[in-house]
């Protein structure tokens, strides 16, 4: 593409994304379509997506994707006009190839190839549905071919050719005007007009909307006869035309011609359809490369006008504040400093305001992880012989869209997790006495800081004496320990453990649930299951709504300040005597109501200084932290403020180091290092397995003394 | 320089589009549906309009026939931009009183080629 590729570079990222949006319509449009009776509303939308991506991708020069999409469009077309069915089988072609349309749309941005074969499969599968009726595309191959001869001789000799052009009275009521045709002839060439007026009527009799005059032209050109027709290709039928060359008696070619040999502009269409195939492999190697090296990088969010104005309204109140306060700042005057306060307090508000709305920003509707679910629930039911239906809520809750984007892979394991093993098969869904159909639901919610994800099922249930056998089996657990059923379920996120009877395409490796919650915790959040055998199973992900802010507890330990996520922390105390004890001589273990939790010191754990290390723990704080089951109490010099920090990457601006989440920045401009709880609990070595009692309900995190 | 309507669902299409005509020094007004369009051309005039055929609300053709009955766009060039290589399309377009058609997929070359055969 010569002139204009910087404005399509430019314009590369409108283009992907809204091919994204065009196939998530395609996709949620056919997953809702009910097969036999059609909404014909809802196949319009998938048409209109469908043939937007189409006209787009080939506007900007990806012609393999409008080629393959066309395909889908003519199918659907078909549909559309009512002239053909569609059964379930059509459907999951169009959702494959959504899928394939996807896959190029992917490699268009990374500039890498697709599954040329997988491109040649769906495109026969399509041509095979279209030719059970008609002989569409025999005709469409025929026609190209036809083209293809009439573009071959070319002239190149200059030739003069007469033409008599007579506009139909109503030529300018569809805006076209002869004098522009005939500018756009004198382009070619050289031409000479001869206008006949003698249509003129009388004065009274004249319609200003009509056109009456007629030409007789003589154009001396290199061009072909194509090119000039090309020039009344919109007024073909609103007129009298009639061409030929000058001395070749031969050659007259009567006007209206058949509209295959005229259709100038479709020629051109195809011709330049031409050369792009031709120079495709080329253009597809170079071109989208130089747009997707960034595109990672510059993934763009789309935000709403109204969340941008409230940011402009708040900057605009900034500006006030700051100019009231650097003009205090000018004139200093004891008489002013209850206008300095004044004006502080408003900034320190205002900041906080424009903090969180530019973190809402970012803040994207979790639909956009739940979107996917219909489709992966319907091909799954599909595979596995199962009746299931998704409920999905709570698709509005906003969350953070990093965390967003990390959460989808989790999510789909659930969901897989609960189709595949949740859910029992039919008929023995009908013997418990439940509904043939299982359900499956997806819900979000707020809760505090924490954006809560709920999968749930209403099937089997997790059996836990058979997880307990596997677990014990596996040496995971003590044959002798007492749990709770509750506790028990929570083994089912250990590595190696799965309560699948047999081994599925879908799940049931035992890997998986371990990752799953890894996954999670690298998100700063975690995972719980709660399940009643016969009646079900629901996973509970919790997870902050945000990965850039943390709501933290600053303490003082030595000289030094640190942030202690507030999410991990379930209670701050003073240490009494009569509740802690050394046990074995070196570990120090809290009595904490009935619960043995291991005192960490966090001098020792960061090798600080402190000047005597004292023995005496007595009267020292404690800052109590949980990172899974486990518990730990963090000794701490002072308990200082909450506040929310803004977390800081080590590695990008430091290295990573073991213990530490990340640094911040404080009021007074100093770095205070973030505590990793699950590292600094690993770093002692002190981490148990689990405690000993088998207290298990969630503590409830009481509010941090200080 | 004329001033232009540019209609079409897609954003990418319209920026495409909108950004090819800017740069050659025309002045580009947007709208993203038949509906929107006929609303600003009551309000603005235009020396052409650019419209997509299918689109949510109203599609390109009935904004043709709709913009013929407005009293300042009885002769403006309306050009219908589609895919569509059928005739009927392009036929019905015509009738409802469309002065021409651009072929997607465009290149932005061809498409000022083409404002110079409606611009004049």
């Amino acid at each position: 593409m010569a002139k204009g590729s910087d404005i399509q570079n430019q314009l590369l990222d409108v283009f992907f994304e809204e091919c994204e949006e065009g196939l998530e319509t395609v996709e949620t449009g056919f997953l809702e379509l009910d097969v036999d009776e059609p909404d014909s509303e809802q196949i319009n939308l998938i048409f209109r997506a469908l043939h937007s991506i189409k006209g787009s991708s080939g506007s900007f020069g990806f012609t393999a994707i409008s080629e393959f999409a066309h395909h889908a469009e003519t199918l659907l077309d078909e549909i559309r006009s009512g002239t053909r069915g569609i059964d379930a089988d059509i459907v999951n072609l169009f959702l494959k190839s959504g899928d394939h349309i996807r896959a190029m749309v992917e490699a268009a941005r990374e500039g890498s190839t697709v599954d040329a074969a997988e491109t040649q499969t769906l495109t026969d599968a399509f041509k095979r549905i279209l030719e059970r009726a008609a002989g569409e595309g025999a005709e469409s191959g025929s026609r190209s071919s036809v083209t293809n001869e009439e573009e071959a001789p070319a002239e190149s000799l200059d030739r003069t050719w007469r033409i008599r052009f007579e506009p139909n009275a109503s030529m300018l009521q569809t805006g076209n005007d002869p004098i522009r045709i005939l500018r756009g002839l004198e382009d070619l060439g050289s031409l000479t007009v001869v206008a006949a007026a003698e249509a003129i009527p009388v004065l009274r009799e004249i319609e200003p909307e009509n056109a009456y005059l007629s030409f007789e032209l003589e154009l001396t050109t290199d061009g072909s006869e194509a090119e000039i027709r090309e020039n009344f290709a919109w007024v073909e039928d609103e007129c009298r035309l009639t061409i030929e060359p000058v001395g070749s008696a031969e050659a007259l070619v009567e006007a209206p011609l058949d509209a295959d040999a005229s259709d100038g502009e479709d020629q051109a269409a195809e011709a330049a359809d031409a050369s792009a195939r031709a120079e495709g492999g080329e253009a597809r190697r170079s071109k989208p490369r130089s747009g997707g090296e960034n595109a990672r990088a510059n993934t763009s969010i789309r935000v709403s006008t109204d969340k941008v104005d409230a940011l402009i309204n708040m900057v605009g109140e900034l500006v006030i504040i700051q100019s009231m306060l650097s003009d205090i700042g000018e004139n200093p005057d004891p008489s002013k400093m209850g206008k300095l306060r004044e004006g502080l307090a408003q900034l320190q508000n205002n900041t906080r305001e424009l903090q969180e709305r530019v973190m809402r920003i970012r803040m994207l509707p979790i639909s956009f992880a739940f979107n996917r679910f219909p489709r992966l629930v319907h091909d799954l039911s599909e595979q596995l012989g199962k009746r299931v239906e998704l409920k999905i809520s709570g698709e509005g809750t906003e969350l953070d869209k990093n965390v967003l984007e990390q959460i989808g892979d989790p999510l789909v394991h659930l969901v897989r997790n609960s189709l595949d093993l949740g859910l029992e098969p039919s008929d023995v869904r009908v013997a418990a006495g439940k509904s043939e159909v299982g359900t499956v639901r997806l819900n979000a919610y707020h809760r505090g800081g924490n954006i809560l994800i709920e999968v749930s099922d209403d099937g089997r249930g997790i059996d836990a004496e058979k997880l307990r056998a596997k677990a014990i089996a596996r040496g995971l657990i003590d044959p002798e320990e007492v749990m709770s059923d509750e506790r028990i379920q929570q083994l089912v996120f250990e590595p190696g453990l799965s309560t699948a009877e047999k081994v599925s395409d879908v799940s049931g490796r035992g890997v998986g649930m371990d990752v799953v919650r890894r996954n999670v915790k690298a998100l700063g959040g975690n995972i719980q299951v709660y399940s009643k055998p016969g009646e079900g199973t629901t996973f509970t992900v919790r997870l902050p709504l945000t990965l850039a802010i943390l709501d933290g507890q600053l303490v003082r330990v030595g000289s030094e300040v640190f942030v202690i996520p507030l999410v991990s922390i379930i209670e701050s105390l003073q240490i009494r005597a009569e509740t802690s004890n050394t046990v074995a001589g070196k570990a120090d273990v809290y009595r904490l109501r009935n619960e043995a939790v291991p005192i960490l010191r966090l001098h020792d754990i960061f090798g600080m200084d402190c000047g005597g290390v004292d023995a005496s723990l007595v009267g020292k704080l404690m800052v109590v932290v949980e990172s899974g089951q486990t518990k730990a109490g963090l000794v701490v010099d002072e308990l200082l403020g909450q506040q929310q920090v803004v977390i800081k990457s080590l590695e990008t601006n430091f290295k990573s180091v073991a213990g530490f989440a990340g640094a911040t920045i404080l009021g007074d401009g100093t770095v205070a290092l973030i505590l990793d709880v699950p590292g600094v609990m690993d770093q002692a070595g002190k981490s148990r397995p689990r405690p000993r009692k088998s207290k298990t309900a969630e503590p409830q995190p009481a509010p941090a003394v200080g | 320089m004329a001033r232009i309507l540019v209609v079409d669902d897609s954003v990418s299409m319209r920026k495409l589009v909108g950004a090819t005509l800017t740069d050659a020094g025309h002045e580009v007004t947007e709208a993203s549906d038949g509906c929107e369009a006929l609303e600003i051309a009551k309000k603005e005039e235009a020396d052409l309009v650019i419209t997509d055929v299918n689109m949510p609300n109203m599609d390109g053709i009935t904004l043709v026939g709709e913009l013929r009955n407005v009293p300042a766009y009885k002769f403006v060039p309306i050009l219908v931009l589609t895919t569509e290589v059928g005739d009927a399309k392009k036929q019905e377009a015509k009738g409802k009183g469309a002065t021409g058609w651009l072929v997607k997929p465009f290149d932005p070359e061809k498409l000022l080629a083409t404002m110079k055969k409606v611009l004049g």
